[in-house]
């Protein structure tokens, strides 16, 4: 099985407060991972070291394939890993339009197949309001923005951190359902989220974080039957 | 005032104004979007004069031979001196970034001091925009002046559509409310940001070699254009390429028409109308973007 990401023994520190103890992470072609730990287990941190973000970082990240340990952020999103961050990184001061258009490419391969109208058929909403800026969107708005703008990079692997945080029930389920799309579409993602009940219903595999350290990784749904599983989310 | 005088004293003040906007857009692109106090931006302006002066006769003299010439080594120096210094001038705070940038200032400074001398120069316009055109009966109006407008025009429609109708100018924008997106997105910023500081030290230094004819070429001309360009990038709201327009031609028709209406008081006229603007508009004329 090819994999997008092999992670070994990651570490990772902000400042002097040492916050990945060692982590290892595998993403294969196509596959959801459920990311779950409390708040400040290091979910957030795992992320932006695999991003390369986080500067001080140690172990080895390698990206289809090929060492990419010491490779910049701009270099992992290039080989195809997209990112939609906790808080969603909608530019405020650029247009629905703008935002969507700026940083569009194929893959690495060659892959072109969402197009700009296939994503405004996927968001009907930010057709509606195209020419907006991202700063007068609804926090619903903004999501779909932002995953509509990581799919126009054609990446591989999708990160989603906290995609569904602070929206209004119906819009979580819109978002879910696009999760559902994108992974249909075979993209692979990595999810956190709150609702682990909807994480683990929705991942292949799950990574339970425990102050920074791996504490449960497996099937989805073995983890969720796994009576450990509370005491680990504080649930 | 006559009809004709009025006149020349608008194409003054417009030409002027606009020379003001070629140079504040590139402090608009350092300072207002990048984020770093850039104090040298004058310097580049000197610079920029002093090319003009010293590049003339290895080109034989050819005055566009020596603005080509000049924009390419505006384009290495702005490149280098990113990579050198301002890359690590992001993250810091403005006392570091004010005490960096005046250093270069003192560095520029005494490298022309060596280089070229502390003499003042007159510089002649090319033979081709020497002439003069006139301007009702008796008045007439130097061809270079209006050569100089017509460059700066073009260069601000130039740079207004590159910033916002490009992909470029958008990613330029983006960068400056979140750059760890902008790389998450596949965009190595560093770079970018890179060129754009060098585009802007271009633009400066542009602007000092078609002054040079204009205004003579002397030491510290740097420190008089930086403060009123800083006024410009205020006025018109920090960051906006459209606020720094409007901004540098009300300032180059304030600073013109005092000088000959109220010639006592023309010196604080340009601050008298920043502190009323802010009184009025605390973040100035226009938002970011």
């Amino acid at each position: 099985m090819s994999h997008i990401i092999e992670a070994t023994n990651l570490h990772a520190w902000y400042g002097s407060s040492h916050i990945l103890h060692g982590i290892d992470l595998q993403i294969s072609r196509g596959e959801t991972i459920g990311l779950l730990g409390r708040n400040g287990m290091g979910k957030s941190t795992l992320i932006r070291t695999v991003l390369g973000h986080v500067k001080q970082r140690d172990g080895q990240i390698r990206l289809f394939g090929q060492d990419k340990s010491k490779a910049k952020p701009h270099e992992i999103a290039r080989l195809g890993v997209a990112y939609v961050p906790e808080g969603r990184g909608v530019f405020p001061n650029l247009t629905v339009h703008e935002n969507l258009v700026m940083a569009a490419r194929p893959s690495a391969t060659g892959r072109n197949d969402w197009s700009y109208d296939k994503v405004l058929q996927t968001f009907p909403r930010l057709k509606e309001r195209i020419s907006n800026l991202g700063g007068q969107l609804s926090g619903g708005e903004q999501q779909m923005l932002s995953i509509g703008r990581a799919l126009m990079t054609h990446p591989e692997l999708i990160i989603l951190d906290e995609a569904t945080e602070g929206l209004a029930p119906l819009i979580v389920e819109e978002i879910w359902r696009v999760i559902g799309e994108i992974r249909a579409s075979g993209i692979a993602t990595l999810i956190v989220d709150r609702n682990y009940h909807k994480v683990l219903a929705n991942s292949d595999r799950a990574l339970v974080l425990q102050k920074g350290l791996s504490v449960m990784q497996g099937e989805a749904a073995a983890i969720a039957n796994d009576p450990k599983l509370a005491s680990y989310l504080g649930v | 005032m006559d009809l004709s005088t009025f006149l020349i004293q608008c194409l003054n003040a417009l030409q002027y104004g606009l020379l003001l906007y070629l140079v504040a857009m590139g402090l608009t692109l350092i300072f207002g979007i990048m984020g770093v106090i850039n104090l040298a931006h004058g310097s580049f302006y000197m610079i920029g004069a002093y090319m003009a002066f010293a590049l003339a006769p290895m080109v034989g003299g050819n005055f566009y031979l020596t603005l080509i010439l000049g924009v390419v080594l505006a384009v290495v120096l702005g490149y280098v001196l990113e990579w050198a210094f301002f890359s690590y001038l992001y993250d810091r705070d403005h006392l570091q970034q004010v005490l960096m940038t005046y250093g270069l200032i003192l560095v520029f400074e005494e490298l022309r001091s060596i280089l070229v001398g502390d003499d003042v120069h007159g510089i002649q316009p090319p033979e081709l925009l020497a002439g003069t055109l006139p301007l009702g009966d008796i008045m007439t109006y130097p061809v270079y002046r209006l050569f100089v407008s017509g460059m700066c025009i073009l260069l601000a429609l130039g740079m207004y559509y590159v910033f916002s109708r490009t992909r470029l100018g958008m990613m330029i924008r983006a960068g400056s409310v979140n750059r760890e997106m902008v790389q998450s997105l596949g965009i190595d910023i560093q770079f970018l940001y890179r060129v754009v500081f060098a585009a802007g030290v271009a633009i400066a230094v542009l602007a000092g070699m078609l002054a040079a004819p204009i205004s003579s070429v002397y030491p510290g001309m740097g420190n008089q254009v930086l403060i009123i360009c800083f006024v410009v990038v205020v006025i018109g709201g920090i960051g906006s390429i459209r606020g720094a327009f409007f901004a540098a031609l009300l300032i180059g028709f304030v600073d013109t028409f005092g000088k000959v209406l109220v010639p006592e008081a023309s010196g604080v006229l340009a601050y008298v109308l920043m502190a009323l603007i802010l009184l009025w508009k605390p973040n100035g004329l226009f938002k970011a973007g």
